[in-house]
């Protein structure tokens, strides 16, 4: 459905994305993990339309984003990683007004606009301002409003920053019909476990480039199970201690566990910081 | 269209529902335009008399004179008062100044009128230095009452009748002076004294009041009367009128720095991002926020000038239609002034602070504070080419000036075509990309 190839963006020297491609199916949810300044957001950002890319292209069942893409971006919601909402207007006005911008007809956008708010669990906090939300609310009030269209492909970056346990679990049910529903969605996120739950598959992006790109399953299998040993002991357990320990007969129990996401996803990127300059 | 409603519609919602918005551009620019407007003279009334004092070291019959003809002019609320109190009242502030009549100001003076070698009085002025304003006024009137008291005393008093009588004889013994010039002279001294003589005796018979009211003297020889050139005759002045054209012109400004920085925000939070990611032009996300900040201006206007006329009895004298255009105009050109600012801002912190000197100094430049003929020459030329001036000049000849609409024709063409500058800057430079 959603279609992305050889994608390129520079920004003066910086390389921000180096021949990006990705696609989305229908029922399906592609995670797009990567450190910070991987080129996670530039590459949402073309995708929707708001960046060109200096080369490569974008399209929607065939049809392209360049030239007269609005019926191709009509197609596309996005849930942006800021909280993009008006503050001061009603939550619903909030789903309307954005709505309104794809060119939703009058007559069914506030059904239309019920709907979303309801999928959020929002519709009895329709007249409430987003600036008396929680955190989370505004979350899903996020999600609701890129939902208002009722879009074929939907595009998440980072949506869960900053929520608490609940209201993230109430989004991965969210998702999780959404994709139940046929939707095609593209999940940024740097969170390993949020991958591991959500993602059919999942691409690993670092400094522009994608180095990954598989099935969990298929992720997991390019490194081998480490064997893990847990000794219940008191004290300071170094490696004399553990031999002897061994010499003197204690027992030591091993067990053997896959590798998780996160083992794999610093073995592909590295374990140092990337901060954003 | 449906998706440029929208936008429009969004954000005048959002500025008209918010109070702090209204309360700074509505009510605020209604409080300062009413008192600077009384400031300046507010609705037709009898003018404030101007305090000041007056110190008679003198007290004699001429400065007595000029003190009661001080005293019944209504131009002054004169106080009587010791000099170093008056002195003191004026560096205070409660005086506007304070004249001082030295001793034997009154000989001093006759003697001075007739004779160009006498040694002439000083009345010294004690000013207020802030109250510049006034200063000319004040020595004007005191010059005319010095004049009329001191030549009603060479004709009436007995300082006059020792004057003249002492002049007299000097003319006669005098050797240098041409005798035809000294006949003309004695004869002239002789009639002032035939008048001198014939005041004495009406005093005499007369009360000193009476004797005073009838006083030979110099007057002055004109009296004035000022006429209002105004929209008609029988339309007096408001100045209101013109602190409401600067005070709206001011505050729509602010408006419009605060739409900019607003913009700004916009982008700062995500929000421009999320728009732009919608299918709409680039025209229909600017034209949208021009069309929305035009009309808010407009709005604002027209609410600021409805306070004008309900409250404080503004008039639209001229062209009703060129006061629309001059609105229409200038709230075209606050709102493309703010997208310029939006284009070229890089935080909204920093660029209000700027956007807000900036304002400042061209409301001040298009005499909203203070009258533009106050200004250095060079400064005052200026500011024909500072388009708030042609705003508060198109509002003032539309009300109370009473022009007609071809008065404002080219302030409006020229605001028009500064709102398409402004816009064609703003979209030129616009970060339509984020990095």
């Amino acid at each position: 459905m959603l279609v992305a190839r050889h994608l390129c963006k520079t920004y003066g020297e910086r390389v921000a994305v180096n021949d990006v491609s990705v696609t989305v199916d229908r029922g399906q949810i592609v995670g797009l993990l990567g450190p910070n300044g991987a080129g996670k957001s530039t590459t949402v950002a073309m995708l929707c339309g708001l960046v060109a890319p200096d080369r490569g292209m974008v399209s929607v069942d065939g049809v392209t984003l360049h030239g007269d893409a609005a019926p191709a971006r009509r197609r596309i919601g996005v849930v942006p990683q800021d909280l993009a909402l008006y503050e001061n207007l009603p939550a619903r006005d909030n789903v309307l007004l954005f709505g309104a911008l794809y060119g939703v007809d009058r007559t069914v956008l506030k059904p239309r606009a019920d709907q979303a708010l309801a999928f959020v669990q929002l519709l009895d906090r329709a007249k409430d301002k987003p600036a008396t939300f929680s955190g989370g609310m505004k979350r899903r009030l996020n999600l609701a409003c890129a939902l208002a269209h009722d879009p074929d492909i939907l595009l998440l970056d980072e949506p869960t920053v900053g929520v608490d346990p609940q209201s993230r679990n109430a989004i991965f049910e969210y998702l999780e019909a959404l994709r139940a529903k046929g939707k095609a969605l593209l999940y940024t996120t740097h969170y390993m476990e949020e991958a591991e739950r959500l993602c059919d598959r999942i691409l690993i992006i670092d400094q522009g480039r994608i180095v990954a790109d598989d099935t969990l399953a298929g992720l997991r299998s390019r490194l081998p199970a480490t064997r893990n040993a847990t000794l219940q002991l008191q004290g300071v357990v170094d490696a004399d201690l553990r031999q002897l320990l061994a010499s003197r007969g204690i027992d030591v129990t091993e067990s053997a566990a896959p590798a998780s996401l996160e083992d794999i996803f610093l073995q592909l990127t590295g374990r140092s910081l990337r901060d954003e300059s | 269209m449906s998706a440029f409603l929208a936008l429009v519609r969004t954000d005048l919602r959002l500025y008209l529902t918010d109070p702090r918005a209204l309360l700074i551009s509505l009510v605020a620019p209604v409080l300062i335009a009413a008192f600077m407007g009384s400031v300046l003279g507010g609705a037709p009334k009898k003018p404030t008399p101007i305090p000041v004092g007056i110190v008679d070291l003198d007290a004699s019959e001429v400065s007595q004179r000029i003190v009661a003809g001080l005293r019944s002019d209504p131009a002054f609320d004169l106080r009587a008062l010791a000099e170093a109190a008056a002195v003191e009242q004026v560096r205070k502030g409660s005086l506007r100044a304070a004249a001082v009549i030295p001793s034997g100001f009154g000989e001093q003076a006759v003697a001075a009128l007739f004779r160009p070698d006498a040694q002439r009085p000083e009345i010294v002025v004690h000013v207020d230095p802030s109250q510049s304003m006034t200063r000319p006024m004040i020595e004007g009137l005191l010059a005319q009452h010095v004049i009329e008291s001191v030549t009603a005393s060479a004709f009436n008093s007995a300082t006059g009748v020792r004057a003249i009588g002492s002049l007299r004889e000097d003319i006669a013994a005098g050797g240098a002076i041409d005798p035809g010039a000294r006949t003309d002279l004695l004869s002239m001294f002789d009639s002032i004294q035939r008048v001198q003589a014939r005041s004495a005796n009406q005093a005499a018979d007369t009360s000193g009041t009476a004797a005073a009211a009838a006083a030979v003297g110099l007057r002055m020889p004109y009296r004035t009367r000022s006429v209002e050139v105004t929209g008609g005759d029988d339309t007096p002045y408001n100045a209101y009128a013109h602190s409401f054209a600067g005070m709206s012109v001011q505050f729509v400004l602010l408006m419009g720095v605060d739409l900019g920085v607003a913009l700004l925000l916009m982008r700062k939070l995500g929000l421009w991002q999320r728009l732009r990611a919608a299918p709409l032009s680039r025209g229909t996300l600017i034209g949208a926020r021009i069309a929305s900040g035009t009309a808010i201006a407009t709005l604002l206007m027209a609410g600021i000038y409805i306070a004008a006329v309900v409250l404080f009895g503004v008039r639209v004298l001229g062209s009703l239609a060129g006061f629309v255009a001059v609105v229409v105009s200038f709230a075209l050109m606050a709102s493309t002034m703010g997208l310029l600012i939006a284009a070229v801002g890089r935080t909204p912190g920093a660029t209000r602070g700027l956007a807000i000197v900036v304002t400042l100094l061209l409301v001040m430049l298009g005499g909203a504070w203070v009258p533009t003929f106050l200004f250095p020459e060079w400064l005052a030329s200026l500011t024909r080419f500072i388009p708030t001036r042609w705003a508060i000049d198109g509002l003032d000849a539309m009300t109370w000036r009473a022009q007609g609409i071809d008065a404002v024709l080219i302030p409006v063409l020229a605001m028009l075509g500064c709102s398409a500058l402004f816009a064609a800057l703003a979209v030129r430079g616009f970060r339509w990309q984020e990095n």
